[in-house]
């Protein structure tokens, strides 16, 4: 990849990042909250279907998540497992997409 | 060399580092697992709560209390490094905040683990 390309990824990278932050926090107080004694669906159904503020910031999270994690995952082949090239960027880019896909669908069985 | 290399390593940056790359791959793994547990709920109420009695077992609650502790591990370790990386933190002492981060990390993971059980 060229070095204009690096760099753009790099900033995806930190401007994902940047979103969740915000995001894990606000993920990790509900969860800390939420899980008193264990998880019902009724609990986790009841705090989000027909919810439009979380299935907002639930859709902005898949879609952080979808650009951060694969280039993560990326920059570690590349560094420990020396795979990279056209092939390994064009596998991430599917990873991307499906993570981005699966966390939509699993969005939109929630807050439905 | 190879002794000046491990040398390297004996510092609170690099483990910081290793800390976030370990906990970022195993997030990254679990993703996937994440959120077709959430897609039962597709299927109605009933299907997420079969999943959910499933998770009850102790070897995958002591898992989600450890993945709590790694997401906020891999929050803390990110934050380091965006104030490394944006505000020029390297010159302030970050071996103080990687303490912090550990300190964050264990503390969401325990009072995670208090509600949980």
């Amino acid at each position: 990849m060229s070095a204009r390309g690096e760099t753009r990824l790099w900033l995806a990278q930190r401007a994902s990042a940047a979103v969740l932050a915000l995001c894990v926090l606000v993920h990790l107080a509900t969860m800390i909250v939420a899980v008193n004694g264990g998880l019902t669906a009724a609990d986790i159904l009841g705090r989000t279907r027909g919810n439009p503020a979380w299935a907002a910031f639930y859709a902005v999270f898949v879609a952080a998540v979808a650009i951060h994690a694969p280039i993560g995952l990326r920059t570690i082949a590349s560094e420990w497992l020396q795979w990279r090239g056209r092939g390994a960027d064009a596998c991430w880019l599917v990873v991307g997409v499906a993570l981005f896909v699966i966390g939509l669908r699993a969005v939109a069985a929630v807050v439905l | 060399m190879r002794t000046a290399g491990w040398r390297n390593r004996d510092h609170p940056s690099y483990w910081a580092f290793l800390v976030h790359r370990v906990s970022g791959l195993a997030l990254a793994l679990f993703l996937p697992l994440h959120f077709w547990a959430l897609g039962q709920a597709i299927a109605g109420q009933a299907a997420l709560d079969d999943f959910l009695r499933w998770t009850e077992q102790p070897l995958l609650r002591a898992s989600e209390v450890a993945l709590v502790f790694l997401l906020a591990a891999h929050l803390a370790g990110g934050l380091r490094l965006l104030l490394v990386e944006f505000v020029g933190w390297h010159r302030q002492a970050p071996r103080s905040w990687v303490a912090v981060a550990a300190g964050v990390a264990l503390f969401c993971a325990l009072t995670f683990a208090l509600n949980l059980y």
